[in-house]
C-alpha cells in the first residue's frame, strides 16, 4: 500500500538514505515492535514518576481492614495479605526491574564488547585467554553461575545485578569477537590503517560502529531474560529481600494466599510477563530492522 | 570419528580443570572465615580450631587443592553441614528425581518446538506462523514459576485432576514436566523455524525443487538435515536452561531433587552442598555440550575432517 503511493523513482531528492532513516523506516513497518517500544517507554515513565503517583506507600502503608481484599476503586489491584496496596507496590517494583534488567545487560555488554573488541583485533594470546575465561563462564548453566555469586556475596538485588552481568560477559565478547574478526579485514579498515591511525582509532571509529547493531539486538533480548533472571532468584529468597516490592519476591509472598487471593498472584505475573514480552518483541524487531540477510528474505 | 572423540575430550580437559579450580576456590571466596562457618555461629574460638584442622583448612592453598583432588577422585566431597551425611549421599538420593523430570521436559519440548519451527517456517508470515511465533514469544516472556503456580492453581486445586507437589507416581511429573518445558519448546521452535527459513533459500533447496521432489521430501529430506545443525547446538545449551530451572520449578512443586537442595544449601549457607551441586551440574553441562558435539559431528561431516 505505502509502495504504491511512494514510487522509488520520484522521491523527493531532498531525502537522504542515511543508516537511521534506513532502520526508521523497516522499524516502523514492525507493529507489533512498535507496540512493545510504546509500552516500554511508559513503564519506563511509571518506573521514574512512581514516587510521586503511587497512592500508597509501597512497603509501610497496611490497610488492616482490607486484607487480601481483590481489585476494587480504592485499591486497583486488590490488597496483599499484609494489607498493602498491589497496585502501589507493582509501580514501585517496576523501578526496581528495570534498573535490574538494564544494569546488568549494560555492564555485561559494556565489558563484554571491551574484551570482544580486544580478542578479535590482536587475537593471539590474548584472544585465547579471553576465548578459555569465556568457556569456562559457559561451563556453568547461567541461573547456576547466578545463585553461585549470590551465595558467596549473599542474597540482595545488587549481588543478583552483578550475577546476571558477569554471566552476560561471555555471550557479549564472542559476539563481538566474531563481528570483529570479519570487520578486520573488509578494504575501509585496511585503508584506516595504511594512512596510518592508531589501533585506538580504528578500534574505536571504525570497527566498534560495524558491531553496534548485533550488540544492540542482542542487547535488548537479553534485558528481557535479565528481568526473569532477576525475578527468578528473588522468587528463590536470593535477590530482593521483603518488605522490597521486587515483582518475584511478590510472587513468593503470594504464594501462601494462592486458593484464598490468588489475584495477589496475579499482578506481578503479569507485570513480569508483560514487561518480558515487551523487550522480546522489541528484540525480535530489532533484529528484523538491523538485519540485512532477514529483509532479503521477506 | 574415534579421533574426533578423542580430541573433543581433551579439549575439554582445560576448561575442567578449571570448573573444578573454581568450584575449589568457592569457599575461599565467601566472606568470614571457611573454618567459621563450618563449625557454626555458637562455636567457641577452640572448636573453629579443631575444624580448621579437621579440614584441613590450616595447610597451604596448593596442598589443600591437591587434597580436594585426590578426594573427588575418590567420591568424596566432604560432609553436608545440616545434615551431617556425606555430600555425595545427599546428592545420589535425590539426583533421579531430577534428572527424569529434566529428560521428560526435554524430550517433550525439542520436539513440539522442533514441529512448530518447522511448521511455521513452511506456512511463513500465514496464520500457522503468527499462531507459533506467537505462542514461542509468550512462552519465553512467561516466568516459569508463575507458569507453575497457575498450572497448580488450575489442574491441583480447581479441577483436582492432577497432584500437587511431591513425585511419587508419573502423574506428578505432569505438571513440573510442563512448567520446566515450556520456554525451551519456545526457543526451538523460534530458533527451528529461522534457521529453516535460512536453509530453505539455499540452491540445493531448488535444485531439489527443480528436479522435482515432492514437498514433504524436500522439507523432510533436503532442508531438515542441514536445518538441524545450528538447532542440535541450540538444543546443548537448553540443557544448562533446564538445569537452571530446575531449581525454580522444583521449589514451586516442592520436588525432592537437585534444585531444591541447592535453593536449601544457599540458605543454610551449607557450602560443602552448594560446591558438590555447583561442581555437578557444571560437568553434567560440561558432558551434555560434547555429547552436542559429537552429535553435530554426526550430522555434518565437514565438522570433524576439520
Amino acid at each position: 500500500m505505502t509502495a504504491m503511493d511512494t514510487p522509488v523513482f520520484t522521491s523527493s531528492p531532498k531525502r537522504v538514505r542515511t543508516p537511521l532513516n534506513e532502520f526508521w523506516r523497516k522499524f516502523r513497518k514492525q507493529r507489533m515492535a512498535m507496540v512493545a517500544s510504546v509500552f516500554i517507554v511508559l513503564l519506563i515513565l511509571a518506573a521514574v514518576l512512581a514516587p510521586w503517583i503511587v497512592p500508597y506507600d509501597a512497603e509501610y502503608s497496611f490497610d488492616y481492614d482490607a486484607l487480601n481484599t481483590p481489585p476494587s476503586a480504592a485499591h486497583w489491584f486488590g490488597v496483599d495479605a499484609l494489607g498493602r496496596d498491589i497496585y502501589s507496590r507493582i509501580l514501585m517494583g517496576a523501578r526496581i526491574s528495570l534498573t535490574a534488567g538494564l544494569l546488568s545487560v549494560l555492564l555485561g555488554a559494556v565489558v563484554g564488547t571491551v574484551f570482544g573488541l580486544l580478542a578479535g583485533y590482536y587475537e593471539g594470546w590474548w584472544d585465547r585467554i579471553t576465548m578459555r575465561l569465556s568457556d569456562v563462564l559457559f561451563a556453568f548453566p547461567g541461573m547456576l553461575l547466578a545463585i553461585g555469586i549470590v551465595a558467596i556475596m549473599g542474597s540482595s538485588i545488587v549481588n543478583v545485578v552483578v550475577a546476571v552481568a558477569i554471566f552476560s560477559i561471555p555471550t557479549f565478547a564472542r559476539l563481538v569477537r566474531a563481528t570483529t574478526l570479519g570487520l578486520k579485514h573488509r578494504t575501509y579498515v585496511e585503508a584506516v590503517s595504511s594512512i596510518g591511525a592508531s589501533d585506538f582509532t580504528i578500534i574505536w571509529r571504525h570497527i566498534l560502529p560495524g558491531t553496534i547493531s548485533p550488540i544492540v539486538v542482542y542487547a535488548t533480548m537479553r534485558i528481557g531474560t535479565s528481568i526473569l533472571t532477576a525475578a527468578s532468584l528473588s522468587f528463590l529468597g536470593m535477590g530482593a529481600q521483603p518488605p522490597m516490592p521486587e515483582w518475584g519476591a511478590m510472587l513468593n509472598e503470594a504464594r501462601a494466599d494462592m486458593v484464598t487471593a490468588p489475584h495477589i498472584a496475579l499482578f506481578p505475573a503479569l507485570a513480569i510477563f508483560l514487561t518480558v514480552l515487551a523487550f522480546n518483541l522489541l528484540g525480535d524487531g530489532l533484529r528484523d530492522a538491523l538485519d540485512p540477510k532477514v529483509d532479503q528474505l521477506r | 570419528m574415534p579421533s574426533y572423540l578423542l580430541k573433543r575430550l581433551l579439549g575439554m580437559l582445560p576448561t575442567l580443570m578449571i570448573v573444578v579450580l573454581v568450584v575449589f576456590l568457592f569457599v575461599h571466596m565467601m566472606p568470614g572465615d571457611p573454618a567459621r562457618l563450618a563449625a557454626g555461629p555458637d562455636a567457641n574460638l577452640e572448636t573453629v580450631e579443631l575444624v580448621r584442622k579437621q579440614l584441613g583448612l590450616d595447610r597451604p592453598l596448593p596442598e589443600q587443592f591437591l587434597t580436594y583432588v585426590l578426594n573427588l577422585a575418590q567420591g568424596n566431597m566432604g560432609v553436608s553441614l545440616r545434615t551431617k551425611l556425606p555430600v555425595t549421599t545427599e546428592i545420589s538420593t535425590r539426583f533421579m528425581p531430577t534428572m527424569l523430570l529434566t529428560l521428560t521436559s526435554m524430550a517433550w519440548s525439542v520436539v513440539l518446538g522442533m514441529l512448530v519451527g518447522i511448521m511455521s517456517a513452511v506456512f511463513r508470515n500465514r496464520w500457522p506462523d503468527r499462531a507459533g511465533m506467537t505462542a514461542a514469544v509468550s512462552g519465553i516472556s512467561f516466568p516459569n514459576f508463575a507458569l507453575g503456580m497457575l498450572l497448580m492453581q488450575i489442574f491441583s486445586v480447581n479441577l483436582g485432576w492432577l497432584p500437587t507437589v511431591g513425585a511419587d507416581s508419573w502423574r506428578h511429573y505432569i505438571l513440573p514436566s510442563i512448567t520446566l518445558g515450556t520456554a525451551v519448546a519456545a526457543v526451538m521452535a523460534r530458533f527451528t523455524r529461522s534457521s529453516f527459513i535460512d536453509v530453505i533459500h539455499e540452491d540445493y533447496v531448488r535444485t531439489a525443487r527443480a528436479k522435482g521432489a515432492s514437498e514433504p521430501s524436500v522439507v523432510g529430506h533436503h532442508a531438515l538435515r542441514n536445518a538441524l545443525i545450528p538447532v542440535v547446538t541450540m538444543m546443548g545449551l537448553q540443557f544448562g536452561f533446564l538445569l537452571g530451572g530446575s531449581i525454580v520449578v522444583e521449589t514451586v512443586f516442592n520436588w525432592p531433587g537437585l534444585g531444591r537442595l541447592l535453593v536449601d544449601a544457599v540458605n543454610m549457607r551449607d557450602y560443602p552442598v552448594i560446591q558438590g551441586l555447583v561442581l555437578l551440574f557444571s560437568l553434567e553441562f560440561i558432558l551434555i555440550n560434547l555429547i552436542v558435539d559429537v552429535l553435530y559431528g554426526l550430522i555434518n561431516p565437514t565438522i570433524r575432517y576439520k
